[in-house]
């Protein structure tokens, strides 16, 4: 049952969850959902670049994103537009201008639901270590970039006051999401990488009393969603990208029932306790 | 009074000189001028919308002013208070771990500033389970406990009653009076500033008038009105202001001349003394009308207003 190729997929997507863990939960801090959802939307723009020019996946993908990314802050500064609509616009514009631009070339065979809602056949060693290698160097930088990432989340102003530069941080941070999305592409697919981003985050929450041990907690939540959807994948034979995020959301839901009653419970026996 | 001698005052860490900011073809404050010393006191007031969180995010360097100069001293290390801050609840955050924000500290570092703003036993509470007077305290202990050279407090009496408001004019006193630190402190109230204020700016989109508070313990009055203790910690500010704004934006000068906007330059002011682009304790947009009082009445005239400059107002 475990084939090499189940192994190459569970170690692509835990190495994946490591990373999406601390970036997710900067995007649920900024609230930026929407943002990391156009981002990631734009990745299939970055395919169709790539098949046509023939280029680098990878490459293109990340380029695409990061150019969206730079797109939408200085739109945002323009002011012209309300944000949500700048990101409904770009985000189904390129992913439409990206679906497009596939279907004109008939001459290239092209697995787009693998794209859309990841494929676990399709990691190969190269992408094991491309995930490896670059959830690495996103860790690095997260690390490296910590403080001023969350100094400048909780209040830009306080942080370029006090000498930590946010504009850098923010510009780091959007480079980070476009790489992370380029790698996420082929396991959890386009339409459901910002769910992997979120999801652990948001169950982590709860359980976590700093930052920091609520980015390592959503890292480790990710990786257990992973490996449980990459098992259902490949029992029920559903794509993995799905299969991944169900695994995600019944976490979410298991963590969201039985351990806020009891610690109601506990609250409130504590309480009338204290009364008598 | 209004004018230091520049050779027995500490030099400036902060000055800014005919500084303004633009945004979307309107000017937010224009033409201002002041500095901060080392234990000096600058307060600034004005109404809401005036520019006085600008002004200050100017003097620290978060914005970049559009017209003028601000200088600082290499290496000023600033602790910030801003006006609003709002911690998303998905944020996991104690005040423990607010403390340390923006850069990393001694543990004794730490417990002597929770200590000094009273918070200590909230150490390990998550700041949005803390009241509004509670938080304000949390972020002048991050403040205080990096140590600052300059001490940069937007509105820090908001929402805090007024035996609150007495104690947090207390406590910014010790801090200056034990670190030595400056401190730029925005208040919206137009009339009542911490006693131990050196200078009171007083804005409204430029400088309408600058100077000194007054002990409220002069007054039997005030002094009734505030009670003994109130009456150490608070002061007085009266205005001295040469034009008028009208509730319609525009502005009355005293020589009964009515433009869209007040600028140090528009030539229905006075212009005293020192040479132009000077930074530092200056008298630079107060001209003088009949009652203002202020003692400093040197021999100029209304004719003053037709000098080469009038050409450029904007009425
Ligand atoms: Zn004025
Ligand atoms: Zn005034
Ligand atoms: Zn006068």
């Amino acid at each position: 049952m475990l084939d090499d190729f189940f192994i190459r997929a569970l170690l692509a997507g835990t190495g994946l969850a490591l990373t999406t863990g601390p970036l997710g939960c900067f995007v649920i801090w900024r609230r930026m959902a929407y943002f990391g959802d156009t981002m990631a939307h734009s990745a299939l723009l970055g395919v169709a670049l790539s098949l046509l020019f023939q280029m680098n996946l990878t490459i293109s993908v990340f380029a695409v994103a990061a150019i969206v990314s730079l797109a939408l802050l200085l739109l945002q500064k323009r002011g012209s537009l309300s944000t949500d609509a700048l990101l409904g616009i770009l985000s189904h514009a390129t992913l439409a201008t990206g679906l497009v631009i596939v279907s004109f070339m008939t001459w290239v065979r092209i697995d787009l639901v693998g794209f859309l809602f990841g494929d676990i056949l399709a990691v190969t060693p190269q992408d094991v270590s491309l995930v490896w290698g670059g959830g690495i160097l996103v860790l690095f930088a997260i690390v490296y970039l910590w403080r001023p990432l969350i100094a400048s989340t909780v209040n830009p102003e306080l942080a370029a006051a006090e000498g930590l530069e946010p504009e850098r941080a923010r510009l780091a941070f959007m480079l980070l999401m476009a790489l992370v999305i380029a790698i996420a592409m082929k396991i959890v697919g386009i339409l459901l990488i910002t769910s992997l981003l979120i999801i652990p985050a948001a169950t982590a929450r709860r359980f976590s009393a700093s930052p920091e041990v609520m980015a390592v907690l959503a890292s480790l939540l990710g990786a257990i969603a992973v490996a449980g959807g990459l098992f259902g994948s490949l029992k029920f034979d559903t794509p993995s990208g799905p299969s991944i995020v169900v695994a995600a959301l019944a976490i979410f839901l298991f963590s969201l029932l039985p351990w806020r009653r009891r610690a109601e419970e506990g609250a409130i026996q504590a309480d009338t306790g204290g009364h008598h | 009074m209004l004018q230091t001698n520049p050779s027995t005052s500490p030099p400036p860490m902060v000055s800014l000189s005919a500084a303004g900011v633009r945004r979307k073809g309107r000017w937010l404050v224009r033409g201002v001028d002041f500095s901060i010393a080392r234990g000096e006191i600058v307060t600034l007031i004005g109404p809401n919308g005036s520019g006085k969180s600008t002004t200050a995010k100017m003097a620290i360097g978060v914005t970049r002013p559009d017209e003028g100069h601000v200088t600082r001293i290499p290496n000023l290390r600033v602790g910030y208070v801003p006006q609003k801050l709002a911690i998303d609840w998905t944020m996991p955050l104690t005040v423990d771990r607010l403390m340390t924000l923006t850069q990393p500290l001694r543990g004794r570092d730490i417990d002597a500033a929770l200590e000094a703003t009273g918070i200590r036993h909230l150490a390990r509470a998550e700041v949005q389970h803390l009241s509004g007077g509670e938080f304000q305290r949390a972020l002048l202990a991050r403040a205080i406990a990096r140590k600052p050279d300059l001490l940069v407090l937007d509105e820090p009496v908001q929402g805090v009653d007024f035996a609150g408001e007495i104690a947090l004019y207390d406590l910014i006193k010790t801090i200056r009076n034990t670190t030595g630190c400056g401190i730029l402190l925005i208040s919206h109230d137009l009339h009542v500033v911490m006693a131990e204020t050196d200078t009171v700016i007083c804005l409204n989109g430029h400088v309408c008038c600058r100077g000194t508070p007054e002990a409220v313990s002069r007054s039997p009055e005030y002094l009734r009105l505030f009670g003994a203790r109130a009456g150490q910690t608070l002061a007085f500010y009266s205005h001295h202001h040469d034009h008028t704004h009208l509730p319609d934006g525009r502005v009355l000068h005293s020589d009964g001349t009515v433009t869209d906007h007040c600028h140090p330059d528009d030539g229905h002011h006075h212009e005293e003394g020192l040479p132009a682009g000077r930074a530092g304790p200056m008298r630079i947009v107060h001209a003088h009308g009949p009652t203002c009082g202020c003692g400093q009445h040197g021999d100029e005239k209304p004719a003053a207003n037709t000098g080469p400059l009038q050409e450029r107002g904007d009425a």
